[in-house]
């Protein structure tokens, strides 16, 4: 797993069935895109976020393939519905095979 | 060849009005909380009149990222910050949280520094930081511009957000002030550069496609797209130097400590905005 | 990530060369399109994007985009060394086909966004962007 990395996202904790919200999420990741050389001249090889998801009770929201130019510290905005009270899933998938993952429930209003 | 270049489009601009400010009727909100990003030039500036957040000289798209702590990307580092302060580090089986009850406890501080001690020295937050660490919790120093202390002193300054700077430069602290004075308007380096030729003459102008600040200090440490991190003072004032292609001062060393200081009383009156961003 | 001087002269570089030959990023913008489209055309009205006409630095580029309709969105940047840079696939819980996120432009460049609508058929926009070399790199 890549050093330090950590999630951060912004849902409401309340809404009313049907609402549509916005959600916003931001997670420390270098996104090493594979195009630098080191010092020596050889190339650094990518490491990045490949896949972000995010889900309400399994239903899927928004499915994201990122590629090497998704700048450094990921930041994703993006509206959901929310048709009852319930859980959304947010995953990160990295090059290396690390799953990072949180979840905010909501209420209803 | 591009010295030319840059001296000659610096030469060119001078005569530039000050309206080229990017923001400058733009009003800075976080979290809707209004932040005043311009003041009266404190007494003793003598070649300014009002003093500038660097806020207002970016475009719109760099301003936005710090109006919401959410789109403001140093808030990962911040959060990274809150699990150090909280984390047991070095032989003493002590955290930050073993004495200081939480971040909120340095209200104030940020605004205040850098200051004369006790002992009549001049200290800085990452010396504090660091003293804390080898003398009561038995740990390793974090290396100056490194991501952990940049991340601490990024939470401890965050809790003076939308304070007005206040240093002191009379008493004890008088003398490293004029020598901190003194730096700022030394011509240095192979472009024979001193910050005021930048910061203080051409400020609101064009250095190439970047519109010059006048390189307040009062949003630090600072996240700046170019390196996606959080960059503290010291390590602005190398980059600086390394620009005019001066041998740059030591992180920490008494000349960066004292500048820190005259530049910070040059921020008198404008608001803490730790952190910010830049590009 | 961070850009070197050497990587920022090379974007230099190659700022200038798009900006003495319009005409090679403009083919290539449309080459890129129907890359996604598999040959299709694309509608020009349907999806809008929204982009700074100049980013101060190309490290970190706020975009949106916003196709009602949609299944999903191509983001790609015509300049740069590779030229995807994300696709957004909305499912039945999105309350929008929009987002917004934040990417690299190596020099000033056409972005563009190619929409896929439910019944399968395409609408593509795009913008330049100039990137700005800096000032003050330290």
């Amino acid at each position: 797993m890549a050093k330090g990395v950590k999630p951060r996202v912004k849902v409401p904790k309340t809404a009313s069935a049907g609402e549509m919200v916005t959600l916003k999420t931001l997670i420390s990741h270098k996104m090493e895109s594979g195009q630098r050389k080191d010092s020596d001249g050889n190339k650094i090889p990518r490491s990045i976020i490949n896949r972000f998801t995010c889900a309400f009770n399994g239903k899927t929201v928004v499915d994201v393939e990122m590629l090497p130019a998704i700048s450094t510290n990921p930041y994703f905005q993006f509206d959901a519905v929310i048709p009852e009270a319930g859980e959304f899933h947010f995953t990160w998938y990295d090059d290396d095979g690390s799953v990072y993952e949180t979840k905010k429930s909501v209420k209803m209003a | 060849m591009k010295l030319t270049k840059i001296l000659f489009a610096m030469a060119g601009l001078v005569a530039v009005p000050f309206a080229a400010i990017a923001g400058e009727d733009s009003q800075l909100t976080i979290n809707e909380e209004p932040l005043i990003t311009s003041a009266a030039a404190p007494a003793h500036m003598e070649n300014v009149d009002t003093i500038f957040s660097g806020w207002v000289f970016r475009t719109d798209e760099t301003q936005a990222l710090q109006m919401d702590d959410f789109d403001n990307p140093a808030f990962v580092f911040i959060d990274q910050a809150i699990d150090s302060f909280n984390a047991v580090d070095g032989s003493s089986g002590k955290a930050c949280v073993s004495c200081h009850e939480s971040p909120e406890v340095f209200k104030g501080l940020r605004a205040s520094m850098p200051r004369v001690n006790g002992s009549g020295e001049l200290e800085t937050i990452p010396e504090l930081v660091n003293n804390c660490r080898t003398e009561r919790m038995g740990a390793e120093k974090w290396k100056w511009s490194g991501g952990k202390m940049a991340g601490m002193i990024g939470l401890i300054g965050l809790q003076s957000r939308g304070m007005a700077v206040d240093v002191a430069i009379d008493g004890p602290a008088s003398g490293m002030w004029e020598k901190g004075k003194e730096l700022y308007y030394q011509r240095v380096g192979q472009l024979d550069m001193s910050c005021s030729n930048c910061h203080e003459d051409n400020y609101g102008n064009m250095i190439r496609a970047d519109h010059l600040s006048q390189g307040q200090i009062n949003g630090f440490p600072t996240y700046r797209l170019k390196n996606a991190k959080l960059n503290t003072i010291h390590g602005r004032f190398k980059g600086c130097m390394k620009n005019i292609r001066a041998t740059p001062f030591k992180e920490g060393s008494d000349e960066f400590k004292a500048l820190e200081l005259y530049v910070a009383s040059r921020s008198n009156g404008l608001m803490i905005e730790t952190p910010s961003v830049r590009n | 990530m961070q850009f070197t001087r050497r990587d920022t002269m090379a974007i230099g570089g190659a700022a200038v060369l798009t900006s003495f030959v319009p005409s090679l990023s403009v083919a290539s913008t449309n080459d890129l399109i129907m890359e996604v489209t598999g040959g299709a055309t694309a509608a020009s009205s349907g999806i809008d994007l929204t982009a700074p006409e100049i980013a101060e630095n190309g490290n970190t580029v706020p975009i949106s985009v916003d196709a009602p309709g949609a299944v999903a969105v191509t983001i790609l940047a015509a300049g740069n060394p590779l030229p995807g840079v994300a696709t957004f696939n909305f499912g039945d819980g999105a309350g929008s086909q929009s987002a917004t996120t934040r990417i690299r432009l190596a020099g000033t460049q056409d972005v563009i966004a190619v929409a896929k609508m439910a019944d399968g058929s395409f609408a593509a926009v795009s913008q330049t962007v100039k990137v700005t070399i800096g000032g003050c790199g330290g």
